[in-house]
């Protein structure tokens, strides 16, 4: 039986930038992985559809300055929960160096723009760990 | 490594995090599903599901979302399953239900699972019935099962429900197409949605004067309502109109019958699937088949003959 990577995409916020997301998730279910597409949500609302959902990734795309504020809430939430083993991965308009910040604080790849499908794709296959 | 008996009595408790667990391990096919669904049996058969289905775009979500809220507000706890496609080449799927519920109205006691329907060609998911399984063990009271966009035939989800609401819109067709075989004829209820568009009420009119016909020698008339769900509006019609069948069902061990005729067929399509399944682990180390490709081929036989004659001697093999 091949098990399937489930990810959530959720644009983070108010955020009402949608193109990314969009593209990302069609790449995505390209590479074979079932995407839940969530819309605009907040951290907790994220948290609670990859609960029910049995999230492998989170995806978040973020276009409007709230990386440093809302992407290491998720993170917190899920920690308080026991769902370490569940990825989040970040994307959008992200200045350079707020990188190794993001990082530190617990999200598993940032993708700033220019990233290459090919590379977001890829990082989504390698993170999850099915053994 | 799980601990199957923890995760069940956390989840037959009503805990998310392990009813989801549950279910994630049933669809994808766990060794230890069956000992899992065996565990959770006794505390199912007390939820009243409702099937949803109809074609692509009908608005069925956001019909589901409408009707969530009500029976939330009425105090149930409530469960959602919705199906959508998987891509037939790279197996993917989006999973595009869950946008269209109103994840502000905090008061919700909801557990929402969205499922891509793999390969599977009637309209559900191959464990979308275990997953409302372990819906109804955790508690939940009324569970929404819907299904992907569907066309005239994929009829899986009057097997797996209580109650069948067809969602249709005015533009879902004339006439003839009212009288066709099929989805039509499964409905318990109908929605024409988007009535706020032109068409609605001849369509509903043209619905109504075929099952007029058709229902003259059964037990139960599917109503028709007309809804906007984008709008909220006609849906509190629609909800009693659904509890309105849950209630006829309750009376004269119909339930019962009802239910007891659903597990007949789910047991002859798992008896057919684990044939199936079966039959193919032996074929695949027997590589018989392309020489027989070739006996088709060559016109030296009908494949309908070679087909029974290889079952043939695999039986015979077997016993």
């Amino acid at each position: 039986m091949t098990r399937k990577i489930r990810v959530i995409m959720a644009k983070l916020g108010l955020d009402i930038h949608w193109r990314g997301a969009y593209l990302v998730s069609q790449f995505l279910k390209d590479a074979g992985m079932d995407v839940i597409y969530i819309g605009n949500t907040f951290p907790d609302q994220i948290v609670d559809a990859a609960i029910e959902e049995g999230a492998d990734i989170i995806g978040l795309s973020t276009l409007c300055g709230n990386h440093l504020s809302l992407g290491p809430k998720v993170v917190e939430l899920l920690k308080e929960k026991g769902l370490e083993h569940i990825k989040v991965i970040i994307g959008g308009v992200i200045p350079p160096n707020h990188i190794p910040q993001l990082k530190e604080k617990g999200l598993y790849e940032v993708y700033p723009p220019d990233t290459p499908m090919e590379a977001i794709v890829a990082g989504f296959n390698e993170c999850v760990d099915f053994n | 490594m799980h601990d199957i008996d923890r995760l069940v009595q956390a989840a037959t408790s009503g805990e998310k995090i392990a009813t989801s667990q549950l279910i994630s391990m049933i669809e994808r096919g766990d060794p230890q599903a069956n000992t899992i669904m065996g565990k959770i049996a006794p505390y199912t058969g007390k939820a009243y599901t409702v099937g949803v289905t109809g074609p692509p775009g009908a608005g069925k979500s956001t019909l589901v979302d409408n009707l969530v809220g009500l029976c939330c507000r009425a105090g149930y706890s409530v469960g959602v399953i919705a199906v959508d496609p998987s891509s037939p080449f790279s197996g993917g799927a989006l999973l595009g239900d869950r946008v269209r519920m109103n994840v502000n109205d905090k008061g919700r006691d909801l557990f929402f699972r969205s499922m891509s329907a793999g390969r599977a060609m009637g309209g559900l998911a191959r464990t979308t019935r275990e997953t409302a399984r372990i819906l109804d063990a955790s508690g939940r009271q009324i569970i929404f099962i819907e299904t992907v966009g569907v066309g005239q035939s994929e009829l899986d989800i009057s097997k797996a429900t209580d109650t069948v609401l067809v969602v249709l819109t005015p533009e879902s067709g004339d006439n003839i197409q009212m009288m066709k075989a099929g989805l039509l004829e499964i409905a318990d209820v109908f929605a024409i949605n988007k009535a706020d568009r032109t068409g609605a009420e001849s369509i509903a009119d043209a619905l109504q004067h075929n099952l007029e016909r058709t229902s003259k020698t059964k037990e139960w008339t599917p109503q028709i309502f007309l809804t906007s769900a984008s709008l909220n509006q006609g849906v509190d019609a629609l909800y009693e109109g659904i509890l309105a069948h849950q209630k006829h069902l309750g009376t004269n061990q119909r339930m019962e019958l009802h239910r007891k005729s659903q597990i007949r067929a789910e047991l002859r399509d798992r008896i057919e699937e684990s044939l199936s399944d079966r039959f193919w682990q032996h074929a695949e180390s027997d590589n018989n088949l392309d020489r027989l490709v070739d006996k088709v081929w060559f016109q030296k036989a009908d494949p309908q003959a070679v087909a029974a004659q290889i079952v043939s001697i695999w039986l015979q093999g077997e016993s």
